[in-house]
């Protein structure tokens, strides 16, 4: 385990340029790194080939430290650079890191066009129910009635499912999983990296310095544990009523469907019409 | 480049000439979100694009465009978007994204009247000063003007080339008139058409400074897949390409980015003059209005009025060079456009001499006619 983590941490980190890190002692994005990074270090990938897409908020960050071919994108668009990165040279294998905000709130609408369209890309979306870089203001997660630095009078927005937004949507996979189950995550993150089409991880994740504190839900490792006691496997989910599922969520695979991939489809269009043979590279279609 | 025979004389709209004019220079990537002047070259590349191995998709709006083609880009493919006013109000944010990264592309402008949805199908060239100033923040950025359907197809490639040349997005302002103007033209050969590339690094990986200062300004480009796993960000960076908050650093950055620009103002400030030799007025132009000035100033020739014609291509970095010496030869200077001043704002701005600026505006949605400009001519002489 030691000698592993020391393998990844020499490996996929960019040590020597650019820690310490901006996040706060106790975040749960390092946790998300981890995974991220155990994940790819067992799928065997060569880093060259890794693109690492991100938008703009704490999880964000993640593409400064990571050394792969890494994108910080602006709020909201990482999945439309990514897309141009994966239609443009398909062998890459496409990553992007999103927070709640980013992904759902400012790039909602390029989230669920990019499940719709079921681009060969994996999404890792980093939930921690507020826009923590800014202050602590409400985000499209923020539950009902929480206090926020933009609702400190309690929250009267309702907040939604982003896996059952990407279910909806279109994707291929959508999973949840928590920065607690960080060997679980790991499990899940793997399996949607190697999921062909548009592949959805869901972390549940803590912010006890923005939203736990003005909610009263402790530090951070009370915030975890509570991920523990609230998170359900989807296989005993089923057979719990809906009463006892309140106030819980469940977690692992929730959709992993096989569906037409367009970039796959117009990759099909593209042999057909090519007319400069000289031109086409097959081994850059090989993994639409 | 086209399927078809270059050579052949080919009745095309400017929208079809860009296209052709893209494929020519290499243009392999489109993405775009349909608009009203602008959607012709969206329907043409969707037919193209496959047949040379290239990739065209329709996104959910031009901010997702945008990011799209700066995606292409980094993956070593070159890339173009088209649209209209409004399409281009929310490409802007992304546009200083690609500024401040210094990712090649292309982003055509069809203009129309605005602000706002405003006349979608008429002609107007208000984005003038918003294809300089749109997206926020000091940055470089260099936008062209096309006047007739050959233009559309050679500026276009001198758009992509200027583009890898110094990594910056260059805008490329068409209009409603110009974009829906047929007129016969003859492709080039292939080889005869002057491409230019991006330089790719030759250091090894782990000697590769993404965003160093060389001799060209510069830096050199590596593309995601190619070993170099190196960092894009759109925050403010060292060399290395990651986040500083370095004062020295910031500035040293700031400056080399407007740099790179002015070291190359000879060869990206385009200008053409028509009869200027013995002007003492002249009419400065740009985009569809230039043809009808053409006409005018021959009309007041034959008036026996002195009057030449000074036809902006390049509009930004602006073309003071240019635009000094006309003004330094003629007592009055009548700048034509279809908007309410913007360009005659930049002419004044650089006016040291005496010569009179004379805003000539029509902002109805309407062209400008040549019997208007020769009358405004007339008026001066």
């Amino acid at each position: 385990m030691v000698v592993e983590a020391e393998v990844i941490r020499q490996n996929y980190l960019r040590h020597n340029k650019k820690f310490p890190h901006v996040w706060c002692p106790g975040c749960g994005n390092g946790i998300v790194l981890g995974s991220l990074l155990r994940a790819i270090h067992s799928l065997g990938y060569d880093k060259d080939d890794v693109v690492v897409a991100s938008g703009i908020g704490c999880s964000s960050r993640m593409t400064t430290y990571i050394d792969f071919n890494t994108l910080h994108t602006t709020h909201g668009r990482a999945l439309t650079f990514a897309t141009g990165v994966k239609l443009a040279k398909p062998r890459l294998r496409v990553i992007t890191v999103m927070g709640d905000g980013d992904a759902t709130a400012i790039g909602g609408n390029h989230f669920i066009h990019a499940a719709r369209r079921n681009i060969n890309i994996t999404a890792i979306i980093v939930n921690n129910s507020t826009y923590g870089m800014t202050g602590g203001q409400y985000s499209p997660t923020t539950p009902y009635g929480s206090r926020s630095t933009t609702s400190v009078y309690g929250h009267v927005e309702h907040d939604f499912s982003i896996s059952e937004l990407a279910i909806t949507a279109g994707a291929s996979f959508v999973a949840r999983g928590t920065v607690y189950h960080a060997a679980h995550l790991d499990r899940m993150i793997e399996q949607a990296i190697v999921k062909r089409g548009f592949a959805v991880v869901e972390v549940i994740s803590n912010c006890h310095v923005q939203h736990g504190r003005r909610n009263k839900l402790g530090g951070a490792i009370q915030m975890i544990n509570t991920f523990r006691d609230q998170a359900v496997p989807v296989a005993k989910a089923k057979k719990m009523s809906a009463e006892e599922m309140e106030g819980k969520f469940t977690i692992g695979v929730l959709c992993d469907v096989e569906k037409p991939i367009s970039t796959e489809e117009y990759a099909r269009i593209r042999h057909e019409s090519c007319q400069l043979p000289g031109e086409l590279h097959d081994e850059d279609d090989q993994d639409y | 480049m086209d399927p078809r025979k270059p050579g052949e004389r080919l009745l095309l709209q400017g929208n079809e000439a860009i296209v052709y004019g893209a494929l020519a220079a290499g243009c392999r990537f489109y993405a775009g979100y349909p608009i009203t002047p602008a959607s012709e070259i969206a329907e043409l590349l969707s037919v193209k694009l496959p047949q040379v191995n290239g990739t065209f998709i329709q996104m959910e709006d031009e901010i997702a465009s945008m990011g799209a083609i700066i995606g292409a880009s980094l993956a070593g493919v070159k890339s173009m978007t088209a649209t209209s006013g409004p399409g281009f109000s929310l490409m802007q944010e992304n546009l200083g994204y690609a500024c401040i990264a210094e990712v090649p592309c292309v982003v055509v402008n069809v203009m129309r009247g605005g602000p706002s949805t405003g006349l979608p199908t008429n002609v107007a060239q208000g984005d003038v000063l918003m294809a300089r100033w749109g997206t926020h923040g000091d940055h470089p950025i260099i936008v062209l003007a096309v006047s007739s359907v050959s233009d559309c197809f050679s500026i276009t490639v001198k758009a992509f080339n200027l583009s890898e040349k110094y990594r910056v997005p260059v805008i490329l302002l068409s209009d409603e008139v110009v974009a829906h103007t047929r007129e016969c033209i003859t492709l080039p050969q292939t080889e005869q058409v002057r491409v230019v590339d991006r330089i790719a690094p030759k250091t090894p990986p782990e000697w590769y400074k993404p965003y160093a200062t060389n001799n060209r300004g510069v830096p050199d480009m590596a593309i995601f897949g190619d070993g170099y796993h190196h960092h894009v960000t759109g925050l403010v960076h060292d060399e290395w390409g990651f986040p500083t908050q370095n004062p020295k650093e910031i500035e040293g950055f700031h400056n080399r980015l407007h740099d790179k620009i002015t070291k190359g103002f000879p060869e990206i400030m385009m200008t053409k003059t028509f009869d200027m030799a013995d002007a003492d007025i002249c009419v400065i132009t740009y985009g569809c209005v230039s043809r009808a000035a053409r006409m005018a100033v021959k009309n007041a020739r034959e008036h026996g009025v002195k009057v030449g014609l000074v036809q902006l291509v390049t509009l930004f970095p602006f073309p003071r060079k240019a635009i000094d010496s006309a003004l330094r030869q003629c007592k009055a200077a009548i700048v034509s456009e279809l908007n309410m001043g913007q360009m005659s704002r930049e002419v004044n701005r650089v006016n040291q001499y005496d010569c009179r600026v004379i805003k000539h505006s029509r902002y109805d949605g309407q062209m400008i006619t040549p019997d208007e400009i020769t009358k405004q001519i007339l008026s001066c002489a």
